[in-house]
């Protein structure tokens, strides 16, 4: 046997030739273990972020090799850094340009609620302007912390409902930021 | 410390300026005068041509706001002499009401954006800049937000109730 | 520069194109925007925009005491923060006058030249990502995870270090933070050693970088360039050397200078910058050997906090903490101007002091934003792929640029 570790198959009825379970759970199973991250990396976040990328806390091993740098082709948008009312427009378009399903993971102190700037001229939290599923704190967070908040996120989307993204509630959530 | 010392600069500044400059002292070393709006194109163009002082590094340019002061806004340029090793710093103060003072773009290119900057903070308009917009903050900001009276958080937010803390 | 074809009046290719090389971009380090007119691969013109990372330090800093401002000052030039954290402890200093012992000015030496390297890495491995070579940087990057844990021992933290106090450390540094730096100076040679072999002589680099972007030293010096893009066009500015802080005067070492400015001078000043830094934290180790151990920071119980063992037990130690924590210290007037190298250039502090707790005003003199301004003018008649590796070698930190 090799050394390399599968992930479990989800339940379900096995017979010779077919395995029958339910289509949420494989794409969930599929979809957790390849996010492709799309770095918005703005201060000092981003370089912890690429210690995270290193060779010694290897990002890639979750199935992130390709961070994407188009929001066209990116499944999570990782908001890493301080975001200035001036940067809010840009981030928002960004977040627009995504295809469903998306993800937001918002790393640092500063993308969760402003951090140590509450000032004039900072955003005090990317959640004024775009939902965000996953918060990890700290200023900045240690890449084993980024890991443990991309774990979160691949748990959020491994139960996901397929059907989550027509629903009336997630449609409600994306009005009250004014995205329709 | 360095090559000429700060009394040669003083003297050859009083030879040539005289009153035009105030009296120097020397905060740390560092010799620093003051001198008005209408002399500072002169003073910075004869620092930096002078042969033997050699002004040739503008080191930076800076805003001030003294609201207690009737010249209330100050202009602060740090000069560097790099073969002499003697540093400078001139001081202008402005009247807030008018605040106007000739640029330096014409001795220094790298004063641009050191100007865009004071303009962007206190609202100090330097006359002959090429393009003299807001550098930092949006383009659309009304106030100077360096200026002792406009507060540090932002005054429209919601949602930090001054109970918590000790407002 | 060079010159561009030129298209008759009616000739459809006449039109530029706008080029928006926005502010979410792989290529530049950081959140800053230069719109660009392009003339097929060629830029004409360009216009930066920078403010999207704007943070209002200087703002910040008038509300805050003066040993609060350390953690901002960490996060203007968050690759190498404890140079920042440096540099505004010896402002502070210079405005309170007070002396530091040698030994806390040989330990600040070796962790600001440690942060000097790790400064450098970033930017030499982000050179050679951007010219397409991803390996270096990897190598680096795994450099740097030792550089950090050296912070972690002396200070706790990795990036944003809040390292020191005004007056010193907040503790020594122990057996295992020496054992540490000395396995790095064993371990890291070779590792440069590997990467200036990969870089150094290639042939695909040279032809990228060499010749790209050359700055004469005039107009470095009328745009006030300051730091390694300087001394690559052949200016030996350094203000270690013009200006000694911290005892650099008692070391020996060299500044590397260039001679054409281009990018190719600008990487080759950078690593020798990183030997000699080396060669800086060797002499240091030797010279703490000799001096009385222990001590680490300077006697001023005014502005050091004492420690809690005395706070507790002490009347003196508690009046003192109460003070400090206050701000009941009367401080002087006036106002002063430090200068430090970072790893940008000349990072200056310049602070107005009216007596109270926190700075009357604060400005910092942000080399990467100095720098930077001589961008869009430089990067007319470039192609386009010559002005991302110019943009990658002048090294911009967002977060100094825009403070």
């Amino acid at each position: 046997m090799s050394e390399v570790k599968i992930v479990e198959a989800p339940p379900g009825i096995e017979g010779s030739g077919f395995f029958a379970t339910s289509m949420e759970k494989v794409v969930g199973l599929a979809r957790s273990h390849s996010l492709w991250p799309l770095p918005f990396a703005t201060s000092c976040c981003g370089i912890e972020f690429m210690a995270t990328m290193g060779s010694h806390y290897d990002f890639a091993r979750f199935g992130s090799e390709r961070p994407s740098f188009s929001p066209r082709q990116a499944d999570l948008l990782m908001v890493m850094g301080t975001i200035a009312k001036k940067m809010g427009p840009v981030l928002k378009q960004v977040y627009l340009q995504m295809a469903e399903p998306r993800w937001v993971i918002a790393v640092g102190a500063c993308a969760s609620s402003g951090g140590i700037f509450d000032t004039y001229s900072v955003m005090q939290g990317i959640d004024e302007i775009i939902p965000v599923d996953v918060y990890v704190p700290g200023c900045p967070p240690r890449p084993e912390a980024i890991i443990d908040g991309f774990n979160k996120i691949q748990e959020l989307v491994k139960h996901e409902s397929l059907r989550r993204r027509e629903s009336q509630e997630y449609k409600e959530l994306l009005g009250r930021y004014g995205i329709q | 410390m360095g090559k000429i010392s700060n009394q040669q600069v003083i003297q050859s500044l009083t030879l040539k300026f005289g009153d035009r400059i105030s009296v120097p002292n020397e905060p740390f070393g560092l010799l620093t005068f003051e001198t008005s709006v209408d002399h500072i194109s002169e003073v910075l163009r004869s620092l930096k041509e002078d042969k033997e002082l050699k002004f040739n590094y503008l080191t930076d340019i800076t805003g001030i706001h003294f609201p207690e002061q009737e010249l209330s806004m100050g202009v602060i340029y740090h000069l560097h002499s790099l073969s002499n090793n003697v540093r400078v710093r001139i001081k202008v103060f402005l009247d807030i009401k008018a605040p106007h003072i000739p640029t330096a773009t014409s001795l220094w290119e790298g004063a641009n954006w050191m100007e865009r900057e004071t303009f962007d903070f206190f609202g100090i308009i330097f006359d002959g800049h090429p393009n003299l917009l807001r550098i930092l903050n949006v383009d659309d900001m009304t106030v100077f937000p360096m200026r002792r009276e406009h507060p540090l958080e932002d005054p429209n937010r919601v949602d930090k109730k001054d109970y918590f803390f000790g407002r | 520069m060079t010159n561009h074809p030129v298209f008759t009046d009616n000739d459809p290719q006449k039109e530029t194109i706008t080029l928006n090389l926005g502010p979410t971009h792989p290529a530049t380090h950081g959140v800053f925007q230069n719109v660009l007119e392009m003339d097929g691969e060629r830029i004409v013109s360009g216009v930066s925009t920078i403010g999207y990372i704007h943070r209002a330090f200087e703002k910040i800093a008038e509300h805050r005491p003066f040993y609060q401002i350390t953690p901002l000052t960490d996060r203007m030039n968050y690759c190498s923060s404890p140079i920042n954290n440096m540099g505004w402890h010896m402002t502070v200093e210079k405005l309170l006058g007070i002396e530091t012992p040698k030994r806390v000015d040989y330990l600040r030496v070796i962790v600001m030249e440690l942060a000097r390297i790790s400064d450098h890495l970033i930017c030499n491995g982000i050179l050679g990502v951007d010219t397409g070579a991803f390996t270096g940087f990897l190598y680096l990057m795994e450099e740097r995870e030792h550089i950090y844990e050296i912070y972690e021992e002396i200070c706790g933290a990795r990036l944003t270090t809040n390292i020191g106090r005004i007056g010193g450390f907040e503790r020594d540094f122990n057996d295992i933070a020496f054992a540490k730096i000395k396995n790095f100076l064993i371990k890291f040679p070779p590792i440069l050693k590997e990467f200036e072999v990969l870089f150094n002589r290639n042939r695909i680099f040279i032809e990228r970088t060499s010749g790209v972007a050359p700055v004469d030293p005039e107009t470095a010096l009328n745009y006030s360039w300051s730091g390694p893009i300087l001394r690559a066009t052949g200016v030996d500015y350094d203000v270690r050397v013009n200006e000694p802080y911290s005892s650099y005067q008692d070391f020996d070492f060299e500044i590397p200078v260039g001679t054409s400015g281009d990018v190719y001078d600008r990487y080759i000043v950078r690593n020798e910058e990183m030997w000699q830094s080396l060669r800086i934290i060797e002499q240091a180790l030797q010279k703490i050997e000799k001096e009385p151990k222990g001590i680490f920071h300077a006697n001023v119980p005014e502005f050091y906090l004492p420690p809690k063992e005395e706070v507790y037990n002490n009347m003196e130690a508690l009046i003192y903490h109460f003070k400090i924590v206050m701000g009941e210290i009367e401080t002087p007037k006036t106002e002063v101007y430090h200068a430090v190298e970072g790893g940008n250039g000349e990072l200056g502090f310049y602070l107005v002091n009216d007596g109270g707790r926190s700075p009357y005003r604060l400005h910092f003199r942000r080399p990467s934003f100095i720098n930077y301004q001589m961008y869009a003018p430089m990067s007319a008649g470039m192609l386009l792929s010559d002005a991302i590796i110019n943009m990658s070698s002048l090294n911009v930190i967002a977060g100094e640029l825009d403070a």
